[in-house]
């Protein structure tokens, strides 16, 4: 069951049996060199998490220079057109390059550990997706350099962004860097499904996974099933922008609610696919710091599948004034109203966990509980956009603005934000200072709160999303002034997140990492040791119920009441194993990777440029084939694990 | 596949054998991957439907296909799923050279197809029916397109492993590898079944 002992010697003469790879493998070791070709989960993880953290950084920016333009009437800090990139790009930045990897991040991370395996099931895929998501971003931000940067709003409605109302390459931009990162996209669901449904240890049963797992999948299946509806209409858009295609050309006759149509059926899971991680984590960290089970596990599972489901059926609510006709109208109401209906079930099964538990207001603990209150704030605000007489005065309003802040912020963000807190030690292998954490979690949230409170009392007076100026004399003046305030209050939160990282880190050097456990946590990934060795776990864990690692931690004595059995030290292992097999690093993700920006700047710039991105792919492709499966020279314990590389695999 | 859906052995070598579905990685990933194909086709032939009496001033639909001719290209591919099968239980057998010609016949029988297509394609254009030339015609040439490019993609990967079988490196134990390109070829077909429904036997709007 653990890993075998092969030698090294056998090993060389199996290779030299069986010439079957053309290229060598790079031998990891350390440096830059191991991290550009890393096929290791963890590092892939702490790889999505920097990046978006990068990116957070750009789209926080952008966030302030909208925040300053409107902080008086008639701002004068940004052109109308610049006003519309900076948006744009806002969006585009935070719901693509942000929230998207971050949840990425934690779940590469946390995955393979809580399902108690060695990775993923296809670990160079996995390096693939990462360096094609990292490809996607910047290729879109380089739309700055260009001067041209999309400025059609995140949804970019057709026929706006045809090419006759958005001339300039700032939308092709859009189209093809978000048809990159929904490559990675894809390739990570595919991946990290075959992950939970073959990868489990011995035991774990799909009801006996940690909830945020669950999330997870159901997010892999959302993406798995949206993203091919976005790549449709993103080539459409593009083949009409390019090649002179007529979907979305009314004057030829088409339907200018077809971009509306397939951007939101994908748009709505969408939104599925940014909140759910973050009620994973929230799931995870309430019950560890509440001392207390998760309230109704099944309820929780239950209710996220069938968000999973009722999302596909709640898309036309973003398009009540679109004219899509009163049937259409009252049919998405109330399949609108329905789904808050399983999001209420996750509120108030966490607040059960919390009911009676002994609560521990750590910082993680402190964002899990922003994450209950601020998202019952945009979830009420969103039932009363079901309500079609009531959207129909709230659209395009900061009244959106406001509520989708409140889920996205107030929701995902904060709930990432508990992850930073709960799982730093795992990763890293100290703890964040939590005096500082604690500076970071009130002037985030009290910013947050400054920031898109206003803006409900905004929408209501009539204030329009995305207009670039407005006039004195209408009453903006106030609200708008308090929002801009409360955004900046906001970058100092992010601020004292950046200094306690840096500090933490600053104090944690020279000292031994963190000791098992050190949240008296409920996982598996908890048996590991902080942090988390390359090889994650000595033996693999014999699973037996739900919580697994709390169970050998606690029993119960002859009156029922629940007693210590175990110290943390006992249960967790040492991680000193030195026998197990581990997939060698590769070149060719990042190599493969770099293919698709040139092939997104040869459409718009110069056709040859496609043609040598298009070749540099293909052949990676056979180079990824014909690699040896592994490193000859590396330990290799073939029968041990199953962290199996896609020998062949028919699909890039 | 009986024998490995009951791994409940105890101590299992294989962690994969731990709480798995007994499907192996690399076919799951394929069945997966054309779950999400599923999604694209349905997209696009949506589209398709929502476009198809829009000719504008140019050729509709019911006045330019060829459907005698596009049946006997359909009736070639969906044979091809017949060699593709052929070529597998060869493979199964350890029959390498009936798994060679019955691969090489699959990626032949897809090239007629594909042939097929171009000529259908060039004709149009040469009665008017150009890519631009009305939202139905972008609608018809890119679902069209995308299928002929997948099963351009299909072709390459059996050529792929055609020549890898022609150096020695396709060998019986391999014979997933062969299941699972399958598995993709007979799913453009099945594709081609709805797209062929979709645009050619539903009566058309004629002008």
């Amino acid at each position: 069951m653990t890993a075998t002992t092969t030698t090294p010697a056998t090993v060389g003469e199996g290779a030299a049996a069986q010439p079957l790879g053309v290229y060598t493998r790079p031998k990891g070791g350390n440096g830059w060199r191991d991290w550009v070709t890393t096929v290791d989960h963890k590092k892939i993880g702490i790889l999505y998490g920097a990046a978006a953290l990068f990116f957070f950084a750009i789209g926080g920016l952008e966030a302030l220079l909208i925040r300053l333009q409107m902080a008086t009437p008639d701002g004068t800090v940004l052109g109308a057109d610049m006003y519309n990139q900076v948006f744009t790009m806002h969006g585009v930045t935070m719901v693509f390059l942000v929230i998207m990897p971050l949840a990425a991040a934690f779940a590469n991370y946390l995955l393979p550990l809580q399902i108690g395996a060695r990775d993923v099931a296809f670990p160079r895929l996995n390096a693939l997706s990462f360096w094609i998501f990292l490809a996607g971003g910047l290729f879109l931000n380089t739309s700055w350099l260009f001067g041209d940067a999309p400025s059609g709003g995140w949804f970019a409605y057709a026929p706006n962004t045809g090419v006759t109302f958005s001339p300039g390459h700032g939308m092709d931009f859009y189209a093809l860097g978000l048809q990159i990162t929904g490559i990675a996209s894809l390739l990570s669901a595919m991946n990290l499904i075959v992950t939970v449904l073959n990868m489990r240890a011995p035991g774990m049963t799909l009801f006996k996974m940690p909830v945020f797992t669950w999330m997870i999948l159901v997010v892999q299946f959302l993406l798995l099933f949206a993203i091919p509806v976005i790549t449709v209409a993103l080539f459409l858009l593009l083949f009409d922008r390019n090649f002179g295609a007529n979907f979305f050309n009314p004057e030829m006759g088409s339907d200018p609610l077809l971009w509306q149509h397939l951007f939101w059926i994908f748009g709505h899971p969408e939104v599925y696919v940014l909140i759910l991680p973050s009620f994973g984590i929230v799931s995870e960290v309430i019950p560890t710091f509440s001392r207390k089970p998760i309230f109704g596990y099944e309820f929780m599972v239950f209710s996220g599948i069938a968000i999973g489901f009722m999302g596909w059926g709640v898309w036309a609510h973003h398009m009540f004034v679109s004219g899509v006709g009163p049937i259409a109208v009252g049919a998405f109401t109330l399949s609108t109203m329905f789904i808050a209906v399983p999001t209420g079930v996750k509120i108030l099964n966490w607040m059960a966990t919390m009911w009676g538990g002994k609560l521990r207001f750590t910082t993680a603990m402190l964002f899990a509980t922003g994450v209950v209150s601020m998202f019952t704030v945009g979830g009420l605000s969103g039932v009363t956009h079901a309500v079609a007489p009531a959207d129909t005065q709230q659209t395009d309003t900061y009244y959106i603005v406001a509520h989708f802040h409140y889920v996205i912020f107030g929701g995902a963000l904060l709930g990432f934000f508990a992850g930073f807190y709960f799982w730093w030690p795992k990763v890293f292998g100290h703890m964040l200072g939590e005096r500082l954490g604690k500076w970071n979690f009130w002037t985030m949230l009290i910013g947050f709160n400054l920031t898109f409170g206003p803006m409900h009392i905004l929408g209501l007076q009539g204030m329009s999303r995305r207009i670039d100026t407005y006039s004195p004399g209408f009453g903006f003046e106030l609200w708008n002034l308090v929002a801009t305030i409360g955004a900046f209050t906001i970058a100092l939160g992010v601020l004292f997140f950046a200094l306690n990282v840096i500090f933490s880190a600053r104090r944690a050097r020279g000292l031994p990492p963190v000791g098992p456990d050190p949240w008296d946590a409920r996982s598996l990934e908890w048996f590991c040791p902080n942090p988390t060795p390359v090889h994650n776990f000595d033996e693999l864990i014999q699973v037996e119920s739900l919580d697994e690692f709390w169970h050998r931690k606690y029993g119960t004595d002859e009156n029922g009441r629940i007693v210590r059995v175990a110290t943390a030290e006992e249960v967790c292992q040492k991680g000193d194993a030195t026998d197990v097999h581990l997939p060698s690093p590769s070149y060719w993700p990042v190599v493969l990777a770099a293919g698709f920006p040139l092939i997104g700047y040869g459409i718009m710039y110069n056709l040859w440029l496609c043609a040598a991105g298009g070749i540099l792919v293909v052949m990676s492709i056979y180079a990824w084939v014909f690699e040896p499966p592994d490193d000859p020279d590396g330990a290799h314990g073939h029968e041990a694990d199953g962290a199996a590389e896609p020998e062949e695999a028919p699909v890039g | 596949m009986a024998d490995v859906m009951t791994t409940e052995a105890p101590a299992a070598a294989h962690q994969s054998e731990g709480a798995g579905t007994g499907i192996s990685n690399n076919k799951l990933l394929m069945w997966v991957f054309l779950g999400s194909e599923c999604l694209l086709f349905g997209g696009l032939i949506s589209t398709y439907l929502i476009y198809r009496s829009r000719f504008h001033t140019g050729p509709a639909p019911g006045d330019i296909f060829d459907i005698p001719f596009t049946s006997v290209s359909s009736f070639v591919l969906l044979m091809s799923s017949l060699t593709m099968v052929l070529a597998l239980s060869a493979l199964n057998r350890g029959d390498i050279r009936n798994n060679r010609l019955w691969l090489l016949t699959t990626a032949l029988l897809g090239s007629l197809f594909i042939g097929g297509q171009v000529y259908e394609f060039t004709t149009f254009v040469r009665e008017g029916l150009g890519y631009t030339t009305s939202p139905f015609s972008s609608a018809f040439f890119t679902l069209t397109g995308f299928h002929g490019i997948h099963v351009s993609v299909g072709i390459v990967m059996l050529m792929s492993l055609f020549i890898s079988s022609l150096r020695g490196s396709l060998r019986q134990e391999h014979s997933e590898t062969v299941e699972i390109v399958g598995l993709y070829w007979h799913f453009v077909d099945i594709v081609w079944i709805f797209i062929f429904t979709v645009i050619y036997l539903v009566p058309s709007p004629t002008s």
